[in-house]
């Protein structure tokens, strides 16, 4: 855990940090650094030893401690941060640029001073970021009003599609935040008509507007955890079987399976959990031929009934 | 035993900083605590190993001789290039780039966002987490991605093993990368592939197993003028509609149809009519067919009858 790979570079952090801010407290600079106090004391007592050769008390790297507070006063030399390695400025640059680039989530005449700036300091490091491109929001139409919203704390009336009812609805929401993940955006919102919290993708939202009425979500509303995705299954979801044919094989990208067996020859069977089935019906007739419900029974019954009727309106002319 | 090692590296770097001159490894030997080690052997090895570790993280570790008559090669860090330069944000751009910092949260790169903010931190650059409810992410749970990605940024070819949709056997792949790309959630590689010999897109998602990068660094140039999001929304999207289909659509249902039709007029009780592009007619039959009894294809006859095969399969099943 406090191998020489993390230890090394942070204490080369550290040095110039220090320098910055004589008599930071311990706690802020163990914050600051997402290390414990115990950890901190523990580079503190090796950087003391560190320092130029010879390693005479003038020549080391000087750190007084008062109360609380730390004040370095001497870095030897290190008293500048080690250029941004290649990750790292990659990982700056391509964010601010997709932020740059995406209408609606920031102001971007900031976004592009500060992109020229952190790739200016980068240098050469920051070239193979050029080859990173993110499209990060497909349907952002929905965007800027979205944010004012949240931005002003102000409740949102949405028109709303609900795509696996195929419903079109107007709800009164009050923002808790807008996340983008997958290459859509989303707000999630306390819905006053659900009496829930609920995930509405930007995509789907054929009229926003913002109300002047504050936004009062509950107290007890929480953000739900997104670490594993959007899509979490609960112990109450339906597990969906379907068997793919090699022309369905998106379906095994596309959607979290729990579980995809190959069949050879690009067949493949998945199992899915879900909350509600009507979209999975819609997938299966979209799918035809090449997919095909194996369980539930009833699910798959459904599938075979949805066609019938499909059929029958066709027939009917 | 880690501690130690650390503490030999801080004044490797320190030391090296300091001098103009290069310094030989019998020098540096003499200058470095931790290296008085009576085996000359393991001394070498040691050195040898540091050296590495320093250039992983970024050290820039010069080599050279300090004169024509000198043949023993010796090593020096000139601070120019070891050191983040000047770097000063303004406000509104420290915000913004705590904003786009969020980006990778959940992704392969949050390691490389957290270092570059430290170094940044340490150079005097507060970025604020702020609590504004935007969350842009980018995922990037594809297994693929970190290897893909090294390989990109550092110019090398690339071998793995792919499955092309529709296609039963896997394939060997070789090939030189040019840039990755996200794009509708979903991460590409475009790359020119040595056997065809010809640029293609791949999806992260279907390599599978390991991508081994090989070759020496900076093998792969990427050439002038390329722009590898339009390769990827070529690849990965549908074409331009060139064709048109009248579509019967029950009143109160198929909003999105809806939304991209050209044009929609009421038709006999308790439906409208719409009009929709489409340019591939086995995909755009997919898309109607999830629709059910809720959308019936009018025009053109081969459009409606590959609904109606579609329907026909899963109403038999």
């Amino acid at each position: 855990m406090s191998g020489t790979l993390d230890q090394l570079p942070r204490l080369l952090a550290l040095v110039p940090y220090l320098l910055q801010r004589p008599g930071v407290p311990f706690a802020t600079a163990a914050a600051d650094f997402g290390v414990t106090e115990d950890r901190l004391r523990k580079d503190l007592n090796l950087l003391w030893l560190c320092g130029l050769p010879g390693h005479y008390p003038g020549d080391l790297i000087e750190i007084e401690f008062e109360g609380d507070t730390i004040t370095l006063s001497d870095a030897q030399g290190v008293d500048r941060p080690l250029r941004l390695t290649v990750d790292e400025a990659l990982a700056l640059v391509v964010a601010l640029r997709t932020l740059a680039e995406t209408p609606g989530l920031a102001e971007p005449e900031p976004v592009l001073r500060a992109l020229a700036k952190v790739e200016a300091a980068a240098g050469s490091a920051a070239e193979p970021a050029e080859r990173v491109d993110i499209a990060l929001v497909d349907d952002a139409a929905a965007l800027p009003v979205v944010r004012e919203a949240l931005q002003r704390g102000r409740a949102l009336h949405l028109r709303y599609w609900t795509a696996g009812r195929d419903d079109l609805t107007e709800r009164t929401v009050d923002p808790l935040r807008l996340v983008t993940m997958d290459g859509q955006a989303y707000l999630e919102a306390w819905c006053r008509r659900a009496e829930g919290v609920r995930m509405f993708h930007l995509g789907r939202v054929q009229e926003a507007t913002v109300l002047e009425e504050p936004a009062a979500p509950p107290a007890d509303a929480e953000s739900r955890d997104l670490s594993q995705g959007l899509f979490q299954p609960g112990d109450l979801d339906t597990a969906v079987t379907l068997a793919l044919e090699p022309g369905a094989a998106w379906v095994a990208d596309y959607y979290p399976c729990d579980s995809v067996e190959d069949l050879g020859d690009g067949r493949q069977v998945v199992t899915l959990r879900t909350q509600g089935t009507a979209w999975v019906r819609r997938l299966a007739l979209s799918l035809g031929s090449r997919g095909r419900v194996l369980a539930p029974a009833d699910l798959a019954d459904q599938v075979r009934a949805d066609a019938q009727r499909a059929l029958a309106a066709y027939t009917a002319g | 035993m880690a501690a130690k090692k650390t503490e030999r590296l801080l004044n490797l770097v320190i030391c090296l900083l300091a001098t103009r001159r290069y310094l030989t490894v019998q020098q540096i030997r003499e200058a470095v605590p931790g290296y008085d080690a009576d085996n000359e052997e393991a001394f070498r090895r040691m050195f040898e190993r540091d050296k590495e570790e320093l250039r992983e993280l970024g050290v820039p570790l010069e080599t050279g001789s300090n004169s024509h008559w000198d043949d023993e090669v010796g090593y020096r860090i000139a601070r120019r290039d070891y050191q983040l330069p000047e770097l000063v944000l303004e406000p509104d751009e420290a915000a913004a780039l705590g904003l786009a910092a969020r980006l990778w949260q959940s992704a392969p790169l949050a390691g490389a966002t957290g270092s570059a903010l430290l170094k940044l931190r340490a150079a005097g650059i507060e970025t604020p987490a702020g609590a504004t409810g935007l969350e842009p992410r980018i995922g990037a749970s594809e297994p693929a991605f970190e290897d893909v990605l090294a390989a990109v940024t550092q110019g090398r070819r690339l071998r793995f093993r792919y499955r092309t949709a529709g296609r039963p056997a896997d394939e060997d792949r070789h090939v030189e990368p040019w840039g990755v790309v996200s794009w509708r959630g979903r991460w590409y590689l475009v790359a020119y592939d040595l056997v065809r010999e010809a640029p293609r897109v791949f999806r992260l998602s279907r390599i599978l197993g390991d991508a081994r990068a090989e070759g020496p660094e900076g093998a792969v140039t990427v050439p002038e003028g390329v722009d590898l999001r339009a390769m990827v929304a070529r690849e990965a999207a549908e074409m331009q509609p060139q064709q048109t289909a009248r579509v019967r659509v029950r009143s109160g249902s198929c909003w999105e149809l809806r939304r991209s039709a050209t044009s929609t007029t009421p038709d006999r009780d308790g439906w409208d009519l719409v009009e929709l592009g489409f340019s591939d007619t086995g995909r755009f039959a997919d898309r109607i067919a999830g629709y059910g009894a809720d959308a019936v294809v009018l025009e053109p006859a081969e459009a409606r009858q590959a609904v109606i095969d579609r329907l026909t399969a899963l109403a038999t099943a």
